[in-house]
């Protein structure tokens, strides 16, 4: 073979393989570590897969934070103002985790609560994440169009 | 002074900005001499109005002139004077300035340094620039106005976001600036060649300092970043894959892999067409870079607010950019493609092993932070992709890039030479494996920890023995010329990277602990006493300030003050305290407080706390320090003074592969 096509053969082959298992990897990689958001009103209709982590988004109900006394464990409700979800969480909170604000939790659900293992909040207080916007707006949408969600609930 | 001069400033700019686009590029095309002329003045003239509306919105800044609403939104009567400063580019329409005054002194800086090199070339990088800097200031003057009124004026401004007002701030997106927009040289550049239809490999040399220095700024820009998360976010990490790291971190990779690409097309005469591609995905990223975080489409930790406006028109132009640069490469390429041929276990062959990981690893970056980009417009759900997916690719990519490190500056350019190889693979591994034994023995246990050691080892080894081989066969005042010196620097920056990362992930101890005054907690080899909690007061924050008493063995080591404070805006931010050393950081922040402040009870003036012994953290951003110091240190070479590269090529300049060739050439 001459030098030249020698040369090109190698980096062909070079970039080939490496794309190849590259994207091989990624595909794999990426199938198995999305997450995927759902809103209270989308986890109470059982559309959001059970023992596999998924992230839930919502507002954080008035009220409804409570500290379990001498531990690290918090207790509050995520809401969409038609389904709360009952969360648990133990750690540190963020500095932005407030009452009424919007938060982005990650878990799984064991026996109807929200295990979370981590918590998020924005570093603007106005700022709501258009992603927990959009499902309070998809909420509020089936909640007029119907109790789709509701019966599906009372399925599970 | 008055805002509307700055928004006059910014227009004027706009036309010069046009100006500096058509006038020279139509020059160079036409070949006549008076229009090319214009470049230096209209670039020179773009550069004064925009520091003069920089110089204005920073004197609203400094005034507390509210009326402006950019600043009324941004700062606070009670805000420090250093911040006042720092805090014209602390949201978007300030940060947009600032990389305009960057752009227009990198074009300036070309201006100056540059003017010898051949008139049409010249005009021709000039002019991209200028059409880079149009867009800019289109969508400055469009869509994000820093100099729009507020009628009528508050009394006060709503502070600057309180996670900004830190030192680490101050450094860090002028940094990420001059990276991303450094890139735009080589980026005109490889523009310029392909409208003239030539590529000399000189125009690369020329160039080749300016993407090293691009990439030194990215890099600190980057490290800074990271250290600044590290003690600002109070989480303790320093890297979490989100969005907006990983929007600065793929001009990086594609920036390191055109660094080595430039130097092959310098050296070698090869891979011009790859340098070229580079050289347009290099300012692509940071492009897409800017319109990532600027556009606030991705949910982030850094979160800036959503506005679809300036979302568009960024992903326009970088259409644009990206469109119209790729179809110039593809109907010009051709013409300015060539190189020599080179074997196997050449030198080229590694450094195109590495430049092949760092482009794919920036490939695997992208899919993963615009996944969920492309799911939402698909409608297929919110998705997204966290580090689970980020970091064992990365890691996978990059071994084999760390296995042909040392390998690279040790083969010989063109030919194989397989007796150095096995030499040198015999005494890396040695080393490696020595290295992996004796960390054995100081108390590494896991695999990890072993790997980590004897990977740092590898790449550190290599760049020894380079030095070595240098030492030996070169004479005497050639043996590092700075361009090899800054390789070894940089290489060797990886190599303490390797073992920072590695070692802080597998040996770090962090508890979250609730505890109330007087108690203990034992961490690492440790101990941590809470004391409890006082109220201080700041310049624009009242503090919650802790004091924790560390001890080890019972003698002291060093007394942290954390902090919760609330500025005057309502925000909380958390200031962790950190005891900062070569071999391990001691790291205390301050969660929420758990039992009432007073009175009596189990839990009063009990607080969650975040205990932290991490070692070798530094290690990291020392490993980033010196490979920005590699970047700097090669553009000290002697090569790239500006002599060499005006000389008229009628030769060509690089000897033939097969020709004996001898050490001391400046072989790198």
């Amino acid at each position: 073979m001459n030098p030249v096509r020698k040369r090109r053969l190698i980096v062909t082959l070079l970039i080939l393989g490496a794309v190849a298992i590259a994207t091989g990897l990624s595909v794999f990689a990426l199938q198995r570590n999305m997450t995927y958001l759902y809103s209270p009103t989308e986890v109470d209709a059982g559309k959001a897969p059970n023992g596999h982590p998924f992230r839930l988004g919502g507002i954080v109900k008035e009220g409804s934070v409570h500290r379990v006394p001498g531990t690290l464990t918090t207790d509050f409700v995520i809401t969409d103002r038609f389904q709360n979800i009952p969360v648990t969480y133990t750690g540190i909170l963020p500095d932005l985790f407030r009452v009424g604000q919007s938060t982005i939790t990650t878990g799984t659900m064991q026996n109807g609560t929200f295990v979370a293992t981590k918590v998020l909040a924005k570093h603007d207080a106005t700022y709501m994440p258009p992603q927990v916007a959009q499902a309070i707006a998809k909420a509020k949408e089936e909640h007029k169009t119907g109790d789709g969600g509701r019966v599906a609930g009372a399925q599970k | 002074m008055n805002p509307e001069l700055g928004q006059l400033a910014l227009i004027l700019a706009l036309l010069l900005a046009a100006l500096q686009c058509a006038l020279p590029i139509i020059g160079a095309w036409r070949g006549s001499k008076p229009l090319m002329a214009t470049a230096p003045t209209l670039a020179i003239g773009q550069l004064v109005f925009i520091a003069l509306a920089y110089g204005i919105l920073t004197w609203a800044f400094w005034t507390n002139d509210f009326s402006v609403a950019y600043v009324a939104q941004n700062s606070n009567l009670s805000l420090p004077w250093f911040y006042k400063l720092s805090a014209v580019w602390g949201a978007h329409e300030g940060s947009l300035l600032l990389w305009m005054l960057i752009l227009n002194v990198w074009s300036v800086a070309i201006v100056v340094f540059g003017g010898k090199l051949p008139e049409a070339f010249f005009s021709r990088v000039i002019g991209v620039l200028g059409f880079v800097s149009f867009g800019f200031l289109l969508y400055m003057i469009t869509t994000s106005n820093p100099f729009l009124r507020l009628m009528p004026a508050p009394p006060n401004g709503a502070d600057l976001n309180p996670v900004l007002q830190d030192p680490g701030l101050v450094f860090h997106p002028p940094l990420l600036y001059m990276g991303y927009v450094g890139f735009s040289v080589a980026f005109a550049f490889a523009i310029a060649s392909l409208l003239g239809g030539e590529l000399k490999s000189t125009w690369v040399r020329w160039s080749r300092p300016w993407t090293n220095a691009a990439w030194a700024f990215l890099t600190v820009g980057i490290v800074a970043g990271s250290a600044w998360a590290y003690y600002e976010l109070g989480w303790g990490g320093w890297w979490f894959w989100d969005p907006v790291e990983n929007a600065s971190f793929m001009p990086w990779l594609i920036g390191a892999a055109l660094i080595h690409a430039q130097a092959i097309t310098d050296k070698r005469d090869g891979l011009r067409a790859w340098t070229l591609l580079l050289s347009i995905f290099a300012f692509a990223f940071s492009l897409l870079g800017t319109f990532l975080v600027r556009s606030g489409l991705l949910t982030s930790v850094h979160a800036f607010a959503f506005a679809p406006a300036r979302g568009v028109f960024i992903l326009v132009y970088l259409a644009v950019v990206v469109g119209g640069s790729l179809l110039l490469y593809a109907l010009r390429a051709p013409k300015v493609t060539g190189g020599k041929s080179f074997a196997l276990a050449s030198r080229e062959t590694m450094m195109l092993v590495g430049n092949l990981m760092l482009t794919v690893a920036c490939a695997m970056v992208m899919l993963g932070t615009l996944y969920p980009l492309v799911g939402e417009a698909l409608n297929i759900g919110r998705i997204s992709v966290g580090p689970p997916y980020f970091g064992p690719l990365f890691l996978i990519l990059m071994t084999p890039l760390v296995l042909a490190l040392p390998f690279g500056p040790l083969s010989h350019w063109g030919k194989a030479d397989l007796k150095v190889w096995r030499n040198a693979l015999i005494r890396i591994v040695a080393l490696a494996v020595a290295a992996g034994i004796a960390g054995f023995i100081v108390g590494a246990r896991t695999w990890y920890e072993l790997l980590g050691v004897a990977a740092a080892t590898w790449v550190i080894a290599g760049v020894a023995l380079f030095a070595i081989k240098r030492w030996r066969e070169a004479p005497r005042g050639k043996r590092y010329p700075f361009e090899m010196l800054g390789m070894m620097l940089a290489h060797f920056g990886v190599g303490v990277f390797i073992a920072g990362a590695i070692l802080t992930r597998s040996m770090s101890v962090e508890q979250d602990v609730s505890m109330k005054p007087g108690a203990s907690v034992h961490v690492g080899a440790y101990d941590f006493r809470f004391n409890g909690v006082a109220e201080t007061p700041g310049p624009n924050y009242t503090a919650q300030q802790g004091t924790v008493v560390i001890t080890r063995n019972g003698k002291p080591v060093v007394t942290l003050h954390p902090q919760k404070r609330t500025y005057v805006g309502g925000q909380v931010q958390t200031e962790a305290a950190i005891q900062a050393g070569v071999f391990r950081d001691l790291y205390v922040s301050l969660g929420d407080p758990i039992g009432p402040s007073t009175g009596s009870g189990q839990d009063v003036g009990a607080w969650s706390l975040r205990v932290y012994d991490k070692p070798f953290v530094r290690w990291i951003w020392g490993g980033g320090v010196c490979m920005m110091l590699g970047g700097f240190v090669v553009i000290l070479d002697k090569r790239f003074r500006l002599k060499r590269a005006v000389e008229p090529e009628t030769v060509r300049p690089t000897p033939e592969p097969e020709a004996p060739r001898k050490l001391a050439e400046g072989e790198a």
